[in-house]
């Protein structure tokens, strides 16, 4: 079977939730969850964090810096349904009360790459993602929740993943969070997926086996 | 040489500069330092500087120079030495405290030496290099002179202003010639910082003996300059330790001087600044001049002055067309030239504009620009609708390519082949050949159209005659004529003998053309045959050699086998093809022709049709048709002339015809400025004097520009109206059905239509030529260009469907073939203009789809991996959440599809393995279908979100919320009676195996039954076998003679313990003593949803029970001896089951929580065990409990986690009620939503087909089964009993189970008894409607009940009070009977009403049933909606069959062997002894169990039991239950657990009794029991 060549492909990310662009607010944390689809499964690593509480910085980028690593490998059969990295942040409002200050999702970069720099040619996945909340349904409604510390959330962060109940939201948007990431895969080429850029020293593997996947 | 820029990622820079910092630099650098070192205080108090602020790095002005290559590392890197000293000591101080603190503080440069940054090729000179001092502080001198009184203002500068001066900075390239070299140079330098400063901090510690840090910092800042010699570098290199003030000096005038530069030239540089500059310039390349000057101030008008030079703000006005255009070209617009460009993005105008402006101020090239002075764009690629990607657009340019490259091969290959025969004869020939050969398939073609043509012909013929004959008939019938139509055929004769010879002749014809065809066909396949023949042979010949050599070589070569080729080539033996049969041919060809053509010999019909044809005066016609015939002439019609949707002008009204004919003949002239883009008749009708009607519009195509006047064609538009006119005389009216036929049959409806005759034309002008505008006058070319490729404007509607016009259109119309509007018509051009006659008779709709298959449908469906993937988006249950598909389709198990398979066969295949008989499997798939298709409408309705369902949002707290939060605040904070409260419910989505508990909390029980002492006469238990505790209460009283009576003080009456199972975990509690025991223990037992799947419909369909068993542990002494007594205990503990209470794990789901007592489910008969000892007992002081029959137990169940159970579907169904209702419905249960939100008010419900019925209409008095009736005639309580216990028998099955969307279905009473299983509200429904018809006062309360829920029972009212029935268990309660397991009241349904109860309470204790008073019951229909008359949905009267007794005994003997099986297989360790004896007693009892329905017949029972087993130590009890499936039966028998006992000499007995009711409801009951042999 070994000979016939491999039956799953590997994706292995790590990299980091850089920094934070959110002019309006300070001490902010973060979290961040996967979503995959039915044929993906992480085999090694976290597929959730959350990271330290965070200050802007004194200069005139007022970043918000975590520097809050990801690492994790998952294993598919099927890029039908490729990770998603969701993200969510909070910080304290006026009251003290941990509300959100931002969703957003990025999928995971398909070609493998990492931010060092190889003969001219820089394969940086970096991305920078808007950050939006869900905004009240009503005027007073936005009052009230503003006054209870107790803003709309989505029910589930993971929910802005998917594209499906989005048409009743309405949403605004907050700031940037900034990502890294680094990927590598293994056996993509080999299934017959090919994903990165033109490889001019990757060695081809044995012939795709017949029945390629699609 | 170059110099070269340092680059950061070099190797080890300190190291290599070490090494070759020149040794001979040092005298004179030394030199240089010193005296500048001299000159530097006195600068400094010049400037009233601190000292401390020397060491401020300055600026320094550097070139900025092209990167070299590696060689030239060694160059840069002697200048390690030179840099370092300018650091610490600031030898050069002309420029560098000015610049300092003006620049930004933080980020300025280091120290440097720069005034004179000249070069020097000499350095062993002191003499020039004093000299070169000299000049150096002159220099500085008067560069301070000049810049003192800057610094200061500039220091007050903002940092944006600095901001802005570095910007400024940094693009040197454009300012070069303009500004100082001052400017230059510090730009440059500031540049140059900024990237060693990141070198450095990329930098590793420095090892020991390096460079510090600070001179490592120095030197990075410092620049690098030009050495002319590689030679010369390596002795400074040496001497670099000591060198350090005049290397500063030396490098810098080393520096910028290549090779051959003289002396005199530093000097002119020195001194003159535009030479500096024009080296700068000229070579810049080539040497880095180092300056240290302050920045000069600009003033702001300066700066915008500058600004205004290098700024540009476009203008918002539109560019004249001939800017963008070359000079004297005209603007070209290729879409009036008939080229597709398509559609433009939007943009604004002014946009455009400021776009266009800005590009011709920045290229004027005016590449931008298209032909038509547009700026050159793409068309808009945002379609309309949603499209599949384009995927394969690569390879589709590559299959085109390849294409074309294919043909022209062809071509090529035709060419040569004409080439290869220089003959010109063969060429001919050839050519020839393939003519007749086109001529032959044009020829067969055209015999194909002719037959089919001909065929068209006679058929209408036959249908002309047809409707003739049907007319003359109806004239017959009216006995009048309307029009003068009449129909003449023609007969032409026919010479027969000459007709019959050419029909002959022509069959001939077309026979031996037909021939020729099959022969040539023939003699191809016969090509063929031979070939395949041929080759057939020779295999088998090889093969003959073959198995010869084999045989020879079997021995020689045995791996000779293994190259054998398999058989699978194996040509089979061809079979020569048929030779053509000429009879076969003649007799189809014979056949065609009867069938379309005219016979030989018939005469030729000719019709004609004339006017000629005479109409009945109006004095003789009746007087409806005279009525007809009079309003027909007040009618009169006339047209509206529209273009462009504006009326232009209309014809003169005129009367209709009797023959309903209006002939206007108007011409009417248009002059007209735009294209015309419509033309359109409007007819009107007027009636006598009233108004007008518009009866129809009618479409004029648009003339070709070819049409003039003159050669316009009258052509006839139909048009029709969609008007009702109904008449009252013989008029036929419009949309009104009425029937030519005397009896009315044949019903037609006419709609009012009628022909426009008309032409349209172009005029013609005075000199003959055609007044059309000419294209170019079109102002919106794209859009008329569209109009004119619209080919509904151009051949009319009913060319469309004629696909040859269309065709033919397509062809002539010239559409440009790039436009994706015409790919359709493009498709049908190819096909048009393929060389063929044929056009397809369909029309593609997707004829792209083909090449956006990326692989061909086979394919699709062989691979199993994209059928799984298919199958799992489709959501197919067996599928819905399979992980991880396998990549390749080899590792796809075939049995993965097995299930999925059967199932799909299943659907039409009643199986009756697994159900006993037919009938139950019959209704088992029935219900199947419906749970597919509900489950179906469930999964529509799951994609569709509400904002709740996404987001979570607090509500606007209202004043009663406010008061509650408050009200909380002054509560106590641990009250003395705790109350359980509400957790926060978990959404299912993240969720695993282990993460959901069920967690039972078993509080305490009563009334459990108590151990019967043993009073019987005669027998008295052996020691042995004696209880346990029975024995230790009795030996202190063995002696005495009145054992038996103070037996109940002194004994523990039982010892209870609770085992809970669920989904086979088994948990207890610990066992407690007394018929009232007290746990008080939480069982936590985990659960697992099926396949892992916690999604909330895989949770709602979860069918597992929880059973909460109730055993008494039962001590046995198993000492054989008494002397072992003193020293040891020898007991055996057994279990006896008393009771259990079935909790479905759907109710807790729904109930999130379930809390109260409940009724142990205890068997009828339960030997050695009796209740009446402990209601004696405690009678006394317990008298509400003694009220009640039977034992109960207090339980708490929750899941922790508490889930969110799913909503209802949010479908509306839609209904046959009156909208009305339905308005009033929603109005009902908003208002008492409003005041009891918690009490359930139902008004409508769906029902099996999926539709919303009003609830009343199930209820109507429906007969019971008459036998049922007959059984207690005097007895009306007693029959109603019987008819509850029948519907209770009816198995039940709950909708959220078998419709996992929570979605209620209410089937009809007779639905329910064929399916014969439903849920409460059927059940209700049933005994509801026989209580009706058994005449009580009855109706339907809906309301909560433990464990149920929201749940459905039967009210009713006798004599004096009420009585409240539940359904599935057939048991009735009086209003006040605490155990009552009703707990609330929402609202009552009878037949033809609903109340909803709006009293405090809603426990049926405390309230008043009197549904009269409207203070207490809020009825649906009242004074202001009266009840509208229902008509009920329910059948008139139910049919009962008598169930088969006989197939009733089958079933019986069949359980009763499949639960003997059972039973052993449970027990694989031990063998398994039947008691036939005692099977053939329990199955002689079961019979009047059911007679007396399991009540007072224990006494009887076990005497009897006594009396015939006298020597067998007896547990075991009936169960009953009525019979659904096979399963059920198992799992009860199965939670007794009397298989598993496990004392060596036990017997078992087991009997099935089946009682069969009407309507194949069968009351099944099972004694199982086991025996162990007294000894």
């Amino acid at each position: 079977m070994a000979a016939a060549g491999p039956s799953v492909f590997l994706l292995m990310v790590n990299g980091q939730v850089e920094s934070a662009q959110f002019p309006e607010y300070d001490d902010l944390y973060c979290k961040y969850c996967f979503v995959y689809g039915q044929d993906w499964a992480p085999t090694a690593g976290l597929e959730e964090g959350i990271s330290q509480i965070t200050c802007k910085s004194q200069d005139v980028r007022r970043a918000l810096v975590w520097n809050f690593p990801i690492d994790i490998t998952f294993k598919s059969t099927n890029p039908y349904g490729w990770p998603q990295i969701v993200l969510s942040v909070y910080g304290p409002d006026v009251f003290g009360n941990d509300v959100i200050r931002g969703y957003g999702v990025a999928h995971v970069p398909l070609s493998p790459g990492s931010t060092s720099v190889c003969e001219n040619i820089c394969f940086r996945h970096k991305r920078t993602i808007p950050m939006f909340v869900p905004e009240s349904t009503s005027k007073l409604q936005k009052f009230t929740s503003w006054f209870m510390g107790r803003r709309p959330e989505y029910t589930d962060p993971k929910v802005v993943a998917q594209g499906e109940g989005r048409e009743v939201t309405r949403v605004r948007s907050q700031g940037f969070v900034t990502l890294l990431f680094n990927v590598v895969t293994k056996d993509m080429r080999k299934l017959g997926y090919d994903t990165g850029p033109p490889d001019t020293h990757g060695i081809l593997g044995p012939s795709p086996p017949q029945g390629l996947p699609g | 040489m170059a110099v070269q820029d340092y680059k950061p990622w070099g190797t080890s820079p300190f190291l290599q500069l070490q090494a070759q910092i020149p040794l001979q630099s040092k005298p004179e650098a030394n030199s240089v330092s010193r005296a500048c070192w001299h000159s530097l205080p006195q600068l400094c108090s010049l400037h009233g500087l601190p000292s401390s602020a020397r060491s401020i790095p300055c600026q320094t002005t550097l070139l900025k120079l092209p990167t070299a290559g590696p060689d030239e590392m060694v160059s840069e890197k002697s200048h390690l030495g030179d840099q370092q000293e300018p650091g610490h000591e600031d030898p050069n101080a002309d420029a560098r405290p000015l610049s300092m603190p003006t620049r930004r503080g933080p980020r300025s440069l280091p120290p440097i030496p720069s005034a004179s940054r000249t070069g020097f090729a000499e350095f062993s000179m002191r003499e020039r290099m004093r000299e070169k001092l000299q000049a150096a502080r002159s220099k500085a001198e008067s560069a301070l002179l000049q810049e003192i009184p800057t610094p200061r203002p500039r220091r007050l500068r903002s940092p944006s202003e600095k901001e802005l001066e570095t910007e400024f900075g940094t693009e040197p390239g454009g300012k070069i010639q303009t500004t100082q070299q001052e400017d230059d140079s510090q730009s440059y330098s500031r540049v140059k910082f900024r990237d060693s400063v990141r070198k450095i901090k990329s930098k590793t510690p420095v090892p020991p003996g390096f460079p510090s840090a600070e001179e490592a910092y120095n030197f990075f800042t410092f620049n690098f300059d030009p050495e002319p010699e590689e030679s010369e570098e390596k002795p400074k290199a040496k001497n670099r330790d000591g060198a350090n003030q005049e290397e500063g000096e030396g490098e810098e005038e080393e520096a910028p001087v290549p090779e051959g530069i003289d002396k005199t030239d530093e000097e002119v540089l020195l001194d003159d600044k535009d030479a500096v500059d024009f080296l700068l310039g000229l070579d810049r390349g080539a040497e880095d001049i180092v300056a240290v000057r302050p920045a000069d101030y600009e003033s702001v008008h300066i700066r915008l002055q500058k600004e205004k030079e290098l700024l540009f703000i476009p203008s918002r006005r539109t560019v004249p067309t001939y800017k963008k255009l070359p000079e004297n070209v005209q603007p070209r617009f290729l879409e009036d030239e008939g080229l597709y460009i398509g559609a433009r993005l939007e943009v604004p105008r002014t946009n455009q504009n400021i776009m266009e402006n800005r590009l011709l101020m920045q290229e004027p090239g005016r590449r931008w620009f298209g032909d038509d002075g547009r700026i050159l764009a793409l068309p808009n690629p945002i379609k309309p609708f949603p499209s599949r990607p384009l995927v394969l657009t690569q390879e589709q340019d590559i299959k085109a390519e390849l294409e074309t490259l294919y043909k022209k091969l062809q071509a090529l290959r035709n060419a040569v082949q004409v080439s290869l025969n220089p003959a010109k004869t063969p060429k001919s020939l050839d050519t020839t050949r393939r003519a007749i050969n086109e001529y032959k398939s044009e020829i067969r073609q055209t015999r194909k159209l002719r037959d089919i043509e001909q065929e068209k012909d006679r058929t209408l013929l036959k249908t002309i005659i047809k409707v003739w004959k049907e007319m003359k008939s109806l004239r017959e019938f009216q006995r009048f004529t309307n029009t003068p139509l009449k129909l003449v055929l023609r007969k032409e004769k026919v010479d027969q003998k000459a007709d019959e010879e050419a029909y002959e002749a022509e069959i001939q014809a077309e026979i031996s053309e037909l021939l020729e065809e099959h022969r040539e066909e023939y003699e191809q396949r016969m090509d063929e045959y031979r070939s395949a023949h041929q080759q057939w042979k020779a295999w088998k010949k090889a093969q003959r050699t073959k198995k010869k050599k084999k045989k020879q070589g079997v021995e020689e070569h045995p791996d000779d086998e293994m190259e054998e080729p398999y058989p699978e080539e194996d040509p089979v033996k061809p079979v020569p093809p048929e030779p053509t049969n000429q009879a076969v041919i003649e007799q189809e060809v014979r056949e065609r022709a009867a069938q379309s053509r005219r016979r030989p010999g018939e005469p030729m019909l000719v019709p004609e049709l004339s006017l000629a044809g005479s109409v009945t005066p109006n004095d003789q016609c009746p007087r409806v048709e005279v009525l007809r015939r009079e309003d027909v002439k007040r009618r009169s019609v006339y047209l509206k002339v529209l273009f462009n949707d504006k009326e232009v002008s209309r014809t003169n009204s005129r009367p209709l015809g009797a023959d309903f004919r209006v002939h206007f003949g108007q011409i009417f002239n248009l002059q007209i400025v735009n294209w015309p883009e419509s033309l359109t008749l409007q007819v009107y009708e007027t009636v006598g004097h009233s108004g007008t009607t518009l009866l129809a519009e009618v479409f004029l195509p648009i003339p070709e520009t070819t049409v003039v006047t003159g050669r316009a064609p009258l052509e006839e538009v139909e048009f029709s109206s969609n008007q009702h006119v109904t008449l009252d005389h013989e008029g036929v009216g419009s949309g009104v059905p009425f029937s030519f036929e005397a009896d009315g049959s044949n019903q037609l409806t006419l709609m009012t239509s009628g022909k426009v005759s008309n032409s349209v034309s172009w005029a013609i002008g005075e000199n003959g030529i055609p007044l059309i505008p000419p294209l170019s006058q079109q102002n919106i070319g794209f859009r008329s260009a569209l109009k004119r490729a619209d080919a509904i404007s151009s051949i009319g509607t009913s060319g469309l469907t004629d696909m040859k016009k269309l065709a033919k259109w397509a062809a002539e119309s010239k559409l440009d073939p790039n436009d994706p509007n015409n790919a359709p018509l493009m498709q049908l051009i190819l096909v048009a203009t393929s060389g063929e006659s044929y056009v397809p008779d369909f029309f593609r709709l997707e004829q792209l789809q083909q090449e956006f298959n990326f692989v061909s449908d086979e394919e699709l469906n062989r691979s199993k991996r994209f059928r799984l993937l298919r199958l799992r988006s489709q959501e197919v249950p067996e599928f819905r959440n399979y992980k991880q598909i396998p990549v390749y389709d080899r590792e796809i198990m075939e049995k993965v599809f097995q299930d999925y398979e059967k199932r799909l066969r299943d659907r039409n295949v009643i199986e009756t393995k697994d159900h006993i008989d037919t009938h139950r499997a019959i209704v088992a798939k029935y219900l199947q279908q419906v749970r597919e298709s509900v489950i179906n409408r469930f999964l529509i309705a799951k994609h569709h979100f509400l904002l709740a369902d996404l987001i979570v949002e607090e509500e606007v707290p209202n004043i009663s919320i406010l008061g509650l939060r408050l009200f909380k605040l002054a509560e106590q904070k641990r009250p003395l009676r705790p109350r359980r409260k509400g957790r926060k419910k978990v959404t299912v989505q993240n969720l695993s195996d282990g993460d959901i508990k069920l967690l039972v909390n078993i509080i305490r029980a009563y009334d459990i039954p108590v151990r019967k002492p043993i009073t019987s006469k005669f027998q008295q238990p052996p020691r042995s076998s004696r209880t346990f505790s029975e024995k230790q209460a009795a030996s202190p009283t063995t002696h005495s003679p009145t054992h038996s009576a103070d037996y109940p003080l002194s004994q523990v009456l039982v010892r209870p313990f609770v085992e809970v199972s669920f989904q086979r975990t088994i948990c207890h509690t610990t066992t407690a003593d007394g018929p009232n025991p007290s746990w008080n223990e939480e069982l936590e037992l985990p659960f697992r949803a099926p396949n892992g799947d916690y999604s909330t419909t895989s949770l709602q369909s979860v069918k597992d029970d929880v059973f909460i068993n109730i055993f008494d542990e039962v001590l046995y002494d198993v000492l054989e001896d008494d002397r072992e007594r003193a020293s040891g205990i020898h007991t055996r503990i057994e279990r006896h089951w008393l009771g259990c209470v079935k909790i479905p794990f759907s109710t807790i789901y729904f109930q999130a929580k379930i809390d109260g007592t409940f009724k142990i489910d205890t068997p009828p008969v339960l030997l050695g065990y009796s209740k009446e000892r402990s209601v004696v007992a405690e009678r006394g002081f317990d008298p509400v409990r003694s009220l009640s029959e039977g034992s109960y137990i207090t339980l708490f169940i929750t899941m922790e986690p508490q889930l969110v159970p799913g909503e209802s579907v949010r479908e509306k169904f839609d209904s046959q009620e009156d909208e009305k209702l339905l308005q009033a419905t929603e109005k009902f249960q908003a208002e008492c939503a409003l005041k009891f939100p918690n009490r359930q008010c139902l008004t409508t419900v769906i029902d099996i087909s999926g539709k919303t019925v009003f609830i009343t209409r199930y209820l109507k008095p429906l007969n019971p089964p008459q036998e049922l009736l007959n059984a207690y005639p005097n007895n009306p309580q007693a029959t109603a009993e019987l008819v509850a216990r029948y519907v209770s028998l009816i198995p039940f099955l709950p909708d959220t189970v078998s419709f996992a969307g929570i979605c209620d279905l209410w089937s009809t009473s007779d639905q329910f008894l064929d399916l014969l299983a439903g849920d409460e509200e059927e059940h209700a429904v049933l005994l509801c409607n026989y209580f009706l018809s058994l005449g009580k006062k009855a109706w339907l309360m809906m309301g909560n009940a433990i464990p149920e829920g929201p749940t459905a029972y039967v009210l009713t009212r006798e004599q004096s009070h009420y009585l409240i029935w539940n359904p599935c268990s057939g048991h009735f309660y009086g209003q006040f009977d605490t155990f009552c397991p009703l707990k609330s009241v929402g609202c009552l349904i009878g037949p033809d009403n609903i109340w909803f109860n709006i009293q405090r309470h809603d426990s049926p204790l405390r309230i008043n049933f009197d549904i009269t008073k409207p203070k207490l019951w809020k009825s649906f229909f009242s004074r202001s909606l009266p009840y509208p008359g229902l008509s009920s949905v329910q059948p008139e009267e139910l049919i009962y069959q008598r169930t088969d007794k006989a197939a009733a005994a089958e079933l019986q003997d069949r359980i009763e062997k499949i639960l003997k099986e059972k039973i052993m297989d449970w027990r694989p360790r031990h063998l398994t002894r039947w008691n036939r004896y005692c099977t053939s007693t329990l199955r002689h009892f079961l019979p009047l169990l059911e007679r007396s329905q399991g009540e007072d017949v224990e006494d009887d029972h076990r005497a009897e039991l006594l009396k015939q087993l006298g020597d067998y130590r007896f547990s075991g009890f009936p169960l009953h239950m009525p019979y659904s499936e096979l399963k059920p039966l198992i799992e009860a028998v199965y939670s007794t657990g009397v298989h598993n006992i496990d004392v060596p000499n036990v017997e078992f007995a087991l009997a099935v009794y089946i009682h069969p009711y009407p309507k194949n409801v069968l009351s099944v009951w099972i004694y199982v029991a086991s025996l162990i042999r007294n000894r």
